[in-house]
Parts: structure tokens; C-alpha cells; sequence
């Protein structure tokens, strides 16, 4: 925080010992969207092998780590990256904040990440394989049984932990401690109070992972017994962990695509965000049951009758808040002057599937029913609903509404249009067989199928090849309006857009906020 | 410049408290959720968990009035290669009476092995009320190569077991400890 201004040093330096938050944030979301890239390709290969029944190109094993590689890349390295990218790029502006509160931290939990999913993309070509666990790696498969690259992947894990601890301490300290005078804390943007949130899950949670993967490295090389039953532990203690994990990270993954969308509905609706409040609360709501409904994930591990009634119950509470949500994004758009650009595209489509989500997760949160469809098709469904539908299309959104901002210049709206519909339909294509042969008993993670399930299967493979195609067709939009899309230097990039970051000059300054701005008006009005 | 803020406090401070939370958080996983898990196991017989230590017999009435099933299986882990089975597959008893069997192992091996048998109870509902007063998972058995063994097991099945359970499963799974053994061995 000097008193002279300076801007980016040059060359591959800049990059390397960068402090900005919008040079890492610019980093963040290209290395989250090259994982994206990855973790498409090994679901193509996924889709390739169930094109039709029988086996087809890979071996079962090699179907397995692509399971498993498939659900870690995405998860770990393409979603959680690209909202911390976001949060790196948005929240400092947001609250008139020059930049981050620990911006060397901040270098270095960007760059710990890129070794950590070299390290488990490495394991692919190991003697033995990659992990072939799943990417919920329950013990004993992930211990006793696991090759020996896991060792490499635990340690993956306990980087990309690190890292994200890190990037979580950092936005808190960010939003508590440098915010403009007149900000408080019912006056920031709603993608704020989410990552606030989202960052205190992450703080509390990423340590209870890490706790899971050392008790594994310690059960495979030092002789202890967590979770071997030979030696007194238990394997279902391992799924306890996980889940207690596990649970809070899917609101990790979806909080901060709720405060995405509660940006970019009131600015296409032009009206302000509608319940403003009770988003909070219901935000706050989500995380704090999050912690008491893990054990729905293993409804079918014998639990005592009891157990099984409460986390139904707690489970099915979550439908509440969730559905506040919902109901205030459809009242922001009631009599609304609506218009429909890419980003307000996505952000709808993200309502109408997420919450299609969210119903089949109300059907498997009925613990006698969940005995059906555990570990099925449909499983794999509802979370494709909850976490593409609805995380990678708010985020897709997030990039459509914010890249003029950042870069100066408008992509072509009509090529963001045809991604959308091509995405939208190719996504349903996709995943609404998936809950048909799910309930009549398809189990995930097998590479062969019997012979009824082939239609479906088919469609499925189809539909993810067009939604994979359509993610190309993105890239080529982002790269050519960094290169050469038409300038725009108008403050306000969308005349309904609001907030702070909608008031320093387009493109984005380097340093914004060196002064901190007077903040008087609420979050969101007009 | 930081005066201005609307905070006070140091960001340093924030994060190093945060930094506290993690490490909390991650300790609570060795030193809460284990320890918690295998309480409510031992309290609750989730899983089928039975206590791992002897039960002390307190001398009850036998009831005569209802008989329960108590059926015996054995399993082994992996490719343990022992022959392990039980002598009688099914035994009728009485609660509150002590009863007795015992299993047969056989090592077909020459080397000398270890095993360790973890018992499970099914319905898990049960697992409070069946109570052993002797069993040979309570520690490891050694079997000489070739040899085999006898292994005895005595339990009461509670007098307070509920009314409705007429049919009592106890699994034993025996798992090949013996590489686990000879490495506690060479460390120690």
C-alpha cells in the first residue's frame, strides 16, 4: 500500500510473485478452468465406455480411476478454485477494499495448488494405477486395497486442504476486517455473505478432511488401525469422517453459486434482490444444518432406526431455508423489466435445474426410499443437478456478467447465447435419463450395463458429448473477447447492475479502492 | 490508510484466530470424533459392536418361558487361508443361562500365523443384551503351522433382550493379523 502508484511487473514474475487479488484471481479461474477442461475429458472417457453395453474401449480398472480422477479433478480443482478466483477478483472490490487482507498468503495458496493436482494427475501414469476408490474414497478400498499411488493422492489432499484453508482465512479477514466505512455487514452483496459463510464451512471442514486422509496414510504405513477392523477400527468410521466433511463441502460448492445468481437476477430484473435478509439468514441456515445431516449419505450402513429418522428429518429442514432461496429469486423477477442476456440465461437456467435438484434430493433424503436408490444412476443424477446445473452454470454466469468488467471488452452475445442453449440442452440430455435408469436399479460406477439400460445410456453419452463440445465453444468466446471483443468503457457495464465494483473505471484499474469509498446505500438498491 | 477502514482490528489478528479453528478442528478428529465413535458403538451396539473385554456374570434368574435362536457364522477375511467354523451352527438357549461352544481353526499353512476374529451381532438392536463371558477374539490366536485349535466362546444372552427378537446372528470375521504381529515385533 504504497503511496505511488505502480502497475503489473512483466513477464512470467508477474505471475509468479504477484500480490494482486486480480492477478490471482485472473489465475485461479484459468487454472480451475483448464481442471474443468481435464475433468471433462476423463467424463468423456466415462460416457465414451458406457456408449453402449458390454466393454468397450478402456479396462474396468482404467474406467475406475477415471471415476475417481473425475469427481476429484472437478470438485477440488475446478469448482472450489474458480469461486475462490471469483471471491479473489470480486470481494475486494465489492466492499471497497484495495485488495486482499493477506495478499502473500494469498500468492501461496494459489500456488500450491497447480503442484497438488499435478502430483494426482501424475498418479495416472504410475505403476498400479491411479486411485480407483471413487472420489469419496471409502476405506478399506482406499487403504487396504488402494494402490500405491495413494499415498501421492493423500498428499494431494493435503495440500489442496491447505490451500484452501488459506484462501477461506484470507476472505474472512478480507470481509471482517477491510471493508469501506458505511459497509456493514447487512449492506454487502449478497456473493459476500455467501463466501463469508462458505469460507467459515471451509475453515472448519478442511481440517476434518485432512484428519481423514492422515488416519489412511497412517493406517496404510504406520501400523494403525483406524479404520481396519483386524486391528479394532471400524470402515464406517471412515464414512462418518468423510460425510462430516463431505456434507458441508456440497454447500461449499453451492453457497457461493446462490450469491452469484442473487447478483445477477436483480441486475437483468432491474429491481432490487427481494428479501434481502432472509437470504442471510437463509445462507446461514443451510451452513449451520449442514453439520447435522452428514449420515444421509449412509443411510444404508445399519444405523439404529433413530439415527436414520433424525438426519431424515434434519435433511428434509434443509428444503426449507433452501426453498426462502428460490422463492425470492422468482420474486426478484415478479414484474421485474427482465432481459435476457447470457449471464441472466444461465442464472435461470441455474433456478429451473438446481431446483430440480433439489427435489431429487428431497427424494433421497426419505431414508426407506434411499435403500432403492443408494448408489445408483439416480444419485448420480441429483448431484449432477445440484453441482453443474447449479454451481458450473451460476459460474458460467458469474463469467459472462463480470468479464466486461474485468477485461474492458464485450464477448459476442449471441455466441453466449448458443453456448447456453446448447449447455442447457446438452446438460439435460445428459443427466434426465440418468434418474430413469437410475430407479430401475443402474448402479454408478460400474463400466458395463445390462442390456435395458442401453437407449438410455445412449442418450446420456450423446447429450454429455454436445455439453463437453458447447464448454469449446465458451473457451473460444472468453479468449476472443480478451483478444479482440468490442470495447466497452462504460462504468456500468449492465445499466441494472449494482454495487461497488460497478463504480471504478472499465476495464478494472490494477489497484482499486487505494481510497476507500463512502458507503451509504443498502446492498442492491435502485 | 488503515484507519479509515471500517474496522479496527488488524487482519493478522482475524486470520491468526482462524488459523486456531483449523487446527482445532483438526484435532478434534483424532481426539473427539474417534473416541466418540467407539463409545457410542460400545453403548449404543451400533454396527453390531460387542464389548471387547469379558463380561462379569451376575448371578439372574434363567428365563424358562421363551427360548431365542442364536445362530453362528463364521467368516474369513480376504484370503486368510485358516479353516475356521463353528461346531454347532445353531444353538437354542434360554436368556439369563450360560452357555458354551466353541469353534474350530485350522491352519493349513507351515508357517506359523496370527489371527484376530472381530465379532459382529445382528440385529445390531441385540448387541447390549448378548454378553460373552469368554471369547477368542478378545485377543489374537496363534496357530503353529499345520496345527489347529479348539476355540472356546461362552456368553449369556440377556434376560432384559426385548420380546420381539426371537433370532440372534453372531458373525465372526477372522482376519490375518500375523504381518501386523511380527512388524510390532521387529520394532519393538
Amino acid at each position: 500500500m504504497g503511496d505511488h502508484h505502480h502497475g503489473p511487473a512483466t513477464g512470467v514474475t508477474r505471475w509468479l510473485f504477484t500480490t494482486n487479488h486480480k492477478d490471482i484471481g485472473t489465475m485461479y479461474l484459468w487454472f480451475s478452468f483448464a481442471m474443468f477442461l481435464l475433468g471433462g475429458f476423463f467424463a468423456m472417457v466415462i460416457r465414451a465406455e458406457l456408449f453402449q453395453p458390454g466393454m468397450q474401449l478402456v479396462e474396468p480398472a482404467f474406467f475406475n480411476q477415471m471415476t475417481t480422477l473425475h469427481g476429484l479433478v472437478m470438485v477440488f480443482g475446478a469448482i472450489m478454485p474458480s469461486f475462490v478466483g471469483l471471491a479473489n477478483w470480486l470481494i475486494p472490490m465489492m466492499i471497497g477494499a484495495p485488495d486482499m487482507a493477506l495478499p502473500r498468503m494469498n500468492n501461496w495458496s494459489f500456488w500450491i495448488l497447480p503442484p497438488a493436482f499435478l502430483m494426482l494427475a501424475s498418479t495416472l501414469f504410475m505403476e498400479g494405477g491411479a486411485p480407483a476408490f471413487g472420489w469419496t474414497f471409502y476405506a478399506p478400498l482406499s487403504t487396504t486395497y488402494a494402490p500405491p499411488s495413494v499415498t501421492f493422492f493423500i498428499f494431494a489432499i493435503h495440500i489442496l486442504g491447505v490451500s484452501s484453508i488459506m484462501g477461506s482465512i484470507n476472505i474472512i479477514a478480507t470481509v471482517m476486517n477491510m471493508r469501506a466505512p458505511g459497509m456493514t455487514y447487512m449492506k454487502m452483496p449478497m456473493f459476500v455473505w455467501t463466501w463469508l459463510i462458505t469460507a467459515f464451512l471451509l475453515v472448519a471442514v478442511m481440517p476434518v478432511l485432512a484428519g481423514a486422509v492422515t488416519m489412511m496414510l497412517m493406517d496404510i504405513h504406520f501400523g494403525t488401525s483406524f479404520f481396519s477392523a483386524a486391528g479394532g477400527g471400524d470402515p464406517v468410521l471412515f464414512q462418518h469422517i468423510f460425510w462430516f466433511f463431505g456434507h458441508p463441502e456440497v454447500y461449499i460448492i453451492i453457497l457461493p453459486a446462490f450469491g452469484v445468481v442473487s447478483q445477477i437476477i436483480p441486475a437483468f430484473s432491474r429491481k432490487p434482490l427481494f428479501g434481502y435478509a432472509s437470504m442471510v439468514y437463509a445462507t446461514a441456515s443451510i451452513a449451520f444444518l449442514s453439520f447435522v445431516v452428514w449420515a444421509h449419505h449412509m443411510y444404508t450402513v445399519g444405523m439404529p432406526v433413530a439415527g436414520e429418522l433424525f438426519f431424515m428429518y434434519a435433511t428434509m429442514l434443509i428444503a426449507v431455508p433452501t426453498g426462502v432461496k428460490v422463492f425470492n429469486w422468482i420474486s426478484t423477477m415478479w414484474r421485474g423489466s427482465l432481459s435476457f442476456e447470457t449471464p441472466m440465461l444461465f442464472s435461470i437456467g441455474f433456478l429451473v435445474l438446481f431446483t430440480l435438484g433439489g427435489f431429487t434430493g428431497l427424494m433421497l433424503s426419505i431414508a426407506p426410499a434411499d435403500f432403492q436408490y443408494h448408489d445408483t444412476y439416480f444419485v448420480v443424477a441429483h448431484f449432477h443437478y445440484v453441482m453443474v446445473a447449479g454451481a458450473v452454470f451460476s459460474m458460467t454466469a458469474a463469467v459472462y456478467y463480470w468479464l466486461p468488467k474485468w477485461c474492458g471488452r464485450m464477448y459476442s452475445e449471441s455466441m453466449g447465447k448458443i453456448h447456453f442453449w446448447i449447455s442447457f440442452i446438452g446438460f439435460n440430455i445428459t443427466f434426465f435419463p440418468q434418474h430413469f435408469v437410475g430407479l430401475a436399479g443402474m448402479p454408478r460406477r460400474i463400466p458395463d450395463y445390462a442390456l435395458q439400460f442401453a437407449d438410455f445410456n445412449m442418450m446420456s453419452s450423446i447429450g454429455a458429448f454436445i455439453y463437453g463440445a458447447s464448454q469449446l465453444l465458451f473457451l473460444y468466446n472468453v479468449i476472443a473477447t480478451i483478444v479482440s471483443g468490442e470495447r466497452v468503457s462504460d462504468e456500468k457495464v449492465w445499466d441494472g447492475a449494482e454495487g461497488l465494483e460497478w463504480t471504478v473505471p472499465t476495464p478494472a484499474p490494477y489497484h482499486t479502492f487505494e481510497e476507500p469509498p463512502l458507503v451509504s446505500k443498502p446492498a442492491g438498491t435502485f | 490508510m488503515a484507519s479509515v477502514r471500517l474496522s479496527k482490528v488488524p487482519a493478522i489478528d482475524t486470520a491468526l484466530k482462524l488459523s486456531g479453528v483449523a487446527v482445532v478442528m483438526f484435532a478434534f478428529v483424532f481426539v473427539v470424533m474417534v473416541p466418540l465413535y467407539n463409545v457410542l458403538c460400545d453403548v449404543l451396539g451400533i454396527n453390531g459392536k460387542t464389548a471387547g473385554s469379558a463380561y462379569t456374570a451376575v448371578p439372574v434368574m434363567i428365563d424358562e418361558s421363551r427360548e431365542v435362536t442364536v445362530q453362528f457364522v463364521a467368516i474369513k477375511n480376504n484370503e486368510m487361508p485358516w479353516g475356521f467354523s463353528p461346531d454347532e451352527r445353531i444353538m437354542r438357549v434360554h436368556p439369563g443361562a450360560a452357555n458354551g461352544t466353541i469353534f474350530r481353526a485350522t491352519n493349513p499353512t507351515t508357517a506359523p500365523m496370527v489371527a484376530q476374529a472381530i465379532p459382529s451381532i445382528s440385529p445390531s438392536r441385540a448387541a447390549p443384551y448378548f454378553h460373552k463371558t469368554e471369547c477368542f477374539c478378545f485377543e489374537q490366536q496363534g496357530l503353529a503351522g499345520l496345527a489347529a485349535a479348539d476355540m472356546p466362546l461362552q456368553f449369556i444372552v440377556d434376560q432384559d433382550l426385548p420380546r420381539d427378537i426371537h433370532t440372534i446372528t453372531l458373525s465372526y470375521t477372522l482376519f490375518d493379523v500375523t504381518d501386523a504381529v511380527t512388524d510390532q515385533v521387529a520394532t519393538r
